[in-house]
């Protein structure tokens, strides 16, 4: 009783708010080998059907004059290869179907996470890891494939007094490697901290005298998420252009 | 309460957000953090984001650009027949003017030879009006000429009567001849 911090009434006043992110086989009760199907399969496994039902099922009348399913399609479309013209020119729109696959996935499992009960696959920094790594991994391939040697010239700052200029390129290194991993743990962080934050004002409306408060603060939290959801995605998806630039473009 | 036990105190995050963790299982605080499911994600990752990017490439991506592509060729298409579609009415309103200026002409010209052949008409007919008009007034001009004579004559004859009478009445004999030179000379003067 005097561990119970919040001073429940009663039953107690049980949080659990990381227990949504559990990683859970769908079928019994085993270990979680590399193949057994979870609740993270199931979750993208309707990533992936929504992502069918947005872009394939909802464009296959091939209207003129779009219905609403087909606009969003073609918001999304236009939304993304926009950004990658914008950012990369030109030589960066033969990796849109690459960006495309990076950001539908991502928003789709943002806002599919949203949903009461749902896991959010997108809160796992395993998940964001090999994306961002991916990401980074590519980008590098690329940027000396294109570049060959003189890709290096990202991190030699010629525009710099001489001397500053190995000051600087070790301080481009070491911002260069930690690219992958301020790109994973913001997308990771930002969903775990807001589905967590949801959760624990859910376990305060066990108490009726703050419960309406807790109602409407989880209210807010949920509109909050629901531009966060969004927002992470077009972030992850525009540093990747912005990476993408970097390799096609290494001189500043 | 004694079942909410703190067997979590000391892990990182789930304390630090005012978290009594699980006491089920001695999982860690942040399921985030539990290595043993990473090989698990990352396998189902690898073949979602491998299906997501096929159906892109092969299905999606393809068929929204040839909508999108479509729809600018349809919206040029129309942009353009829009404009030879307004050269044509201009071109038709042009030749609309240009009859209405020709009928117009044309009614003017029809209008002045109308007007040429009444006044031609009219002046024919005022001509033999005139000539008509004339005719009947040399005639009646003739007519009271005649009667003007008639007139005279009648009134010498009955001043030569009368005058045969007065003379005699007054006792006289009267001269045929004397009594007509005398009237004659009077009615004369």
């Amino acid at each position: 009783m005097a561990s119970e911090a919040h001073g429940a009434e009663g039953g107690g006043l049980v949080f659990h708010p990381m227990d949504q992110f559990i990683v859970k086989p769908l079928f019994g009760d085993g270990p979680v080998a590399w193949y057994t199907p979870t609740n993270v399969t199931l979750w993208m496994g309707i990533t992936i059907l929504a992502v069918i039902a947005l872009l394939v099922l909802s464009t296959s009348k091939r209207a003129i004059v779009p219905s609403r399913g087909q606009s969003v399609a073609e918001m999304a479309y236009g939304f993304i290869y926009k950004m990658l013209e914008d950012v990369t020119g030109k030589e960066g729109v033969k990796y849109f179907p690459y960006v495309m696959t990076l950001f539908m996935f991502i928003v789709l499992a943002n806002f599919l996470g949203l949903i009461p009960m749902a896991f959010t696959t997108t809160s796992h920094i395993a998940v964001t890891a090999v994306l961002a790594v991916l990401v980074f991994l590519s980008v590098t391939i690329l940027g000396f494939i294109k570049n060959g040697v003189s890709f290096l010239g990202l991190f030699w700052v010629s525009a710099a007094p001489l001397p500053l200029r190995p000051i600087l390129a070790v301080i481009e290194i070491i911002s260069y490697f930690v690219r992958p991993v301020s790109h994973s743990i913001r997308l990771a962080g930002n969903m775990m901290a807001g589905h967590a934050v949801i959760k624990v004002f859910a376990g305060f409306a066990a108490i009726a005298a703050i419960s309406p408060l807790s109602v409407v603060a989880i209210t807010a939290m949920y509109g909050l998420e629901v531009l966060v959801a969004f927002i992470q995605a077009y972030v992850f998806i525009i540093l990747t252009c912005v990476y993408l630039k970097d390799a096609l473009h290494p001189h500043h | 309460m004694a079942t909410e036990t703190h067997e979590a105190a000391g892990e990182g995050l789930a304390d630090a957000v005012g978290v009594a963790a699980h006491s089920a299982d001695a999982a860690p605080g942040m399921p985030q953090l539990d290595f043993g499911t990473f090989p698990n994600q990352i396998f189902w990752l690898a073949v979602t984001l491998v299906v997501i990017y096929l159906v892109l490439s092969r299905v999606a991506l393809p068929r929204i650009a040839a909508i999108l592509a479509e729809r600018a060729g349809t919206i040029t298409n129309d942009l353009a027949a829009a404009e030879d579609l307004k050269a044509k009415a201009v071109e038709a309103e042009e030749a609309y003017n240009k009859a209405l200026a020709d009928a117009r002409a044309e009614a003017t010209r029809i209008a002045a030879a109308t007007r040429a052949e009444i006044q031609a008409d009219l002046d024919d007919a005022i001509a033999k009006a005139d000539a008509e008009i004339a005719e009947k007034a040399a005639e009646s001009e003739k007519a009271i000429a005649d009667i003007r004579a008639g007139a005279l004559a009648a009134v010498e004859e009955v001043a030569k009567d009368t005058a045969a009478e007065l003379v005699a009445a007054l006792g006289g004999k009267s001269d045929a001849a004397a009594i007509d030179g005398a009237v004659g000379a009077r009615v004369k003067g």
